[in-house]
């Protein structure tokens, strides 16, 4: 059994290659390889023969002063220096690849917290340490921690982001799956006691097989609908009217939109800006409107937070009403203008531009999602 | 000058002069403003707490054995973080600038002492003082944060004892604080008449460097401690977002000074290495300026990579390119220095005793942590690899391949200085190789198990990482085996190793010039410098055959 597994093991010394960028990953780390072992043979090589022809024989005589060699040492240091620059910029490019997040990627909602994994699915399914998703399709996971900092990595993918705690941000990443099959989730930050119990999987499926997956298993409506149900639950309904009659700002409409706040300030209102809104309101100011909301910290979960979200976003520039269509049918979600993030709570820097895929009057421009 | 051995000078019992004779009893090694002195204190602390941390080693490779583990979670969480601060803070940070550099770099100045001894004496008392407030923090039940105390794990949720481990790192980065700043006076200041700044031995160079880098980045560690405790005691945010905190911040602190702190613990070892091969082969170092420079260079970039241990911490893109580029070009100096010291064995007479033997067993090792450094530091490829094995691999590569076999090196190099005795030659060149087997065996497998995608810090784990697990913890048997053997012998050689002379090895530098030991005063008459570092001509036959002249 052992044996076996271990000849498996040696046979693959790379983990399967199931996602889109993660042939990119390995052709740079077997390049390193190559390079490492070229590098190792020659200084092994020059040593071991410097060892044996210079060795220290009885009543050698002082050897030789030489002081060094300009050019020798300029060789040595320029080489390093070229092969460097190369692999820096064939490493920046394979990180843009993987922080650049597709605009048309549909939303997987995860919250990591000791010690599990919990995701739901725009069309409402939720499930704990295992995720399901479809072969071929872009994939952007959303994450949050209720508690500490947590990373998301999934080695067949070669994807890894750290989902960390705080009012003010949502960590992202994106795949797109290549290949059918269950792959590991692990933690990659320590988490504390179980953190290495805090391990699933995500298991990719053909898009047939995921769309009965889909359709199974009893559900409560999807992730928007839950979240309209709390926008009424938490009384949120009260102020932000859809009429813009409330004491705070309207909210059909503004996902993916540009935000003027107190201060002359800008920001998008993304993800990561709603959930700022909802746990300290105070920090961003929509311009005309007075500080009023009370925050919602430790009353939301984290969940909830996301339904909430997704709420948001479907009643977003997209023009989808408010229950949004079951399952089965594209997800709205998928086609939501994507996101800033942004690691500081500033408002995001200017980023590169993209046409809008849903052209909406407020958002002039649609930045392409880095972090 | 005259040869050490015509000056030698004898006590009232006819015993030759050293500073090991000049006052006996506790009271003259607890009290004394020897740097010698000062410097086998701490050798006989930092080899305990080697001892220590190596037993958690041990421990941590028998919990791995199994995909199940053998510890309960928590109980193993406590090993990795112990056998990871003791490491970093107790052994791995004060080993060589602490012990060899305090031994030698006055001798090799052509000094008396360090320029302040009495702070020098404090240095070792608050490395006793910071080292008792962790182990009290162990026995009173652990810390559970690993080393890296990453919020807001360690400043609301770990019950474990962070308070009493961070009081103790604090109190240690002064010990470091001061070693630093007495080496950077003594290097300006006490310099013997005609030494200039390119006589001086690479060694002096390194710790001049080094001393540099602690300076100006262990303070970060004090303040990032200090806020640490602040949050944890007076929950004030700054690193917990529950409170208004963020949980980043502490990674940016923390790694500007941990960081650095890497090459707070390789630079020496290089000065070592410097030393080692040129000694061992009898050659000049090739390119000796550009390897001095390299040390600064190392010292001035490695402030500016903190942030390539953020690539996967929501940090912007953009910054995390920028710290990835920075990182390749703190990797020049070390290829540098890696072809310099290769190339100075060229037409070398070349020694095959142990000193020479970690020599290159630093050069191999380092090279395969310096090569696996450019994975990491590429930053589409860290993405996976990061807070995986294959990172553990390639900075234990650095840290024991490099800093333990320099560290090693050295102490068999001046082992005869230090103690008058030779080590047993055979004993050692076995230990060495085995050492190095153990070692290659214990971290080359934990390369692959990174790439599959086995993370760090996990008690348990999915069984098809077992085998390769299995090969590591048989190679940390064969690697503790090699450490047991060089203990054993240094301490039989104390007692019955034979005599050595002045300069056994027919080593060029001050250190070699006088007596083996040295007298507390390490000269006798002041040494003029007029030769270059590593001029082997001026080396005196009786020095080393112990004979003096007719």
């Amino acid at each position: 059994m052992m044996i076996h597994k271990f000849l498996l093991g040696m046979s693959m010394l790379l983990p399967e290659q199931a996602s889109s960028y993660a042939a990119d990953v390995d052709n740079l780390y077997l390049f390193l390889v190559g390079l490492t072992v070229f590098f190792t043979v020659l200084i092994t090589a020059a040593i071991v023969y410097f060892f044996v022809k210079f060795r220290r024989r009885a009543n050698d005589p002082i050897p030789a002063h030489i002081e060094g060699s300009v050019l020798l040492e300029s060789i040595w240091s320029i080489i390093p220096f070229i092969i460097s620059l190369f692999i820096f910029a064939w490493g920046a490019k394979i990180y843009l690849e993987q922080y650049t997040i597709p605009n048309d990627a549909t939303d997987i909602y995860v919250v990591g917290k000791q010690w599990m994994w919990k995701f739901q699915h725009p069309e409402g399914q939720r499930e704990i340490n295992e995720v399901h998703i479809p072969i071929g399709k872009k994939v952007r996971f959303v994450m949050a921690s209720e508690d500490v900092i947590h990373s998301f990595y999934v080695p067949a993918f070669r994807m890894k982001e750290d989902v960390v705690p705080g009012p003010n941000r949502y960590s992202t990443v994106w795949c797109e799956p290549t290949m059918t099959g269950t792959f590991h989730i692990f933690c990659a930050e320590y988490c504390g006691t179980s953190h290495s119990a805090m391990i699933g999987t995500v298991t990719v499926m053909s898009e047939k097989d995921y769309q009965v997956w889909l359709s199974g298993g009893a559900q409560q409506g999807t992730m928007a609908e839950r979240g309209a149900a709390l926008f009424s639950q938490y009384g949120c309904v009260t102020c932000h009217k859809s009429d813009a009659t409330g004491q705070c700002p309207k909210l059909e409409g503004i996902y993916g939109t540009e935000v003027l706040l107190e201060g002359g300030q800008k920001a998008v209102a993304d993800d990561s800006y709603i959930r700022e809104s909802v746990l300290s309101p105070m920090a961003k100011i929509v311009l005309g409107y007075k500080p009023l909301m009370p925050s919602f910290q430790g009353q939301v979960s984290e969940e909830q937070l996301q339904q909430l979200v997704a709420y948001i976003k479907s009643i977003g520039p997209a023009e989808t009403p408010a229950a949004a269509p079951k399952a089965g049918a594209a997800a709205p979600a998928a086609k939501a203008p994507p996101i800033m993030m942004s690691g500081s709570p500033e408002p995001a820097p200017v980023a590169p531009t993209t046409t809008a895929t849903t052209p909406s009057p407020a958002a002039s421009s649609q930045p392409v999602q880095k972090r | 000058m005259k040869s050490a051995i015509s000056q030698q000078r004898f006590n009232r019992d006819g015993e030759p002069q050293t500073y090991l004779n000049n006052g006996h009893g506790l009271r003259s090694w607890f009290l004394t403003k020897d740097h010698k002195r000062i410097a086998m204190l701490y050798l006989v602390s930092v080899a305990f707490f080697f001892a220590v941390g190596g037993i958690y080693a041990l421990l941590i490779r028998i919990n791995l054995l199994a995909p199940n583990g053998l510890f309960e979670s928590d109980t193993y969480n406590r090993i990795f973080t112990t056998h990871g601060i003791i490491m970093v803070f107790f052994f791995l940070v004060p080993a060589v600038p602490a012990v060899l550099g305090n031994f030698l770099l006055p001798i090799m100045i052509g000094a008396k002492d360090l320029a302040f001894p009495k702070i020098n004496l404090l240095s070792w008392y608050l490395y006793i003082f910071g080292a008792a407030f962790t182990v009290i923090a162990v026995i009173a039940g652990g810390v559970d944060t690993g080393w890296t105390f990453y919020t807001p794990y360690s400043s609301t949720y770990s019950n474990s004892n962070v308070l009493l481990a961070g009081v103790g790192i604090f109190i240690v980065g002064f010990s470091s604080i001061l070693t630093g700043l007495n080496f950077i006076v003594t290097v300006h200041t006490m310099r013997a008449p005609g030494l200039t700044w390119f006589r001086l031995p690479l060694f002096v160079w390194a710790n001049y460097a080094t001393s540099l880098v602690i300076m100006l980045s262990t303070p970060v560690l004090a303040i990032t401690v200090s806020l640490l405790a602040i949050e944890r005691v007076a929950h004030v945010g700054i690193f917990d977002p529950a409170i208004g905190g963020d949980p980043v911040l502490f990674q940016h602190m923390f790694w500007f000074y941990s960081h650095p702190a890497v090459y707070i613990m390789v630079l020496p070892a290089m000065g070592v290495i410097s030393e080692l091969i040129a000694n061992m082969s009898k050659k000049n170092v090739f390119g000796y300026k550009l390897v001095a420079m390299s040390s600064l260079a190392i010292g001035v970039f490695g402030f500016l990579v903190w942030g390539h241990h953020l690539f996967v911490s929501t940090q912007s893109v953009y910054l995390g390119i920028i710290f990835s580029f920075l990182s390749f070009a703190v990797a020049i100096p070390s290829a540098i220095k890696v072809f310099n010291w290769t190339a100075t064995l060229f037409k070398g007479s070349i020694s095959y005793d142990a000193p020479m033997l970690y020599g290159l067993g630093f050069i191999g090792l380092f090279l395969i942590g310096g090569m696996t450094g450019l994975f990491v530091a590429a930053v589409g490829l860290d993405v996976h690899l990061t807070d995986t094995y294959f990172v553990i691999a390639h900075f234990h590569y650095v840290m024991v391949g490099g800093s333990l076999m320099g560290f090693l090196g050295g102490m068999h190099l001046w082992w005869p200085k230090m103690t008058g005795r030779m080590y047993p030659e055979a004993w050692a060149r076995a230990a060495m190789v085995i050492q190095f087997v153990g070692f290659n065996l214990t971290f080359f497998p934990q390369f692959i198990l990174g790439y599959l995608g086995m993370p760090r810090r996990y008690a348990t784990y999915p069984p098809e990482f077992q085998v390769l697990h299995i090969f590591s913890t048989a190679g940390a048997t064969i690697l503790a085996i090699g450490m047991a053997i060089t203990i054993c012998y240094l301490i039989w050689s104390l007692k019955k190793g034979q005599r050595a002379t002045p300069n056994p090895w027919g080593a060029a530098g001050l250190e070699w010039m006088t007596t083996s030991p040295p007298p507390t005063e390490n000269f006798y008459e002041t040494p003029v410098v007029t030769w270059e570092a590593y001029d082997f001509t001026v080396v005196r036959p009786e020095d080393v055959t112990g004979m003096a002249a007719e």
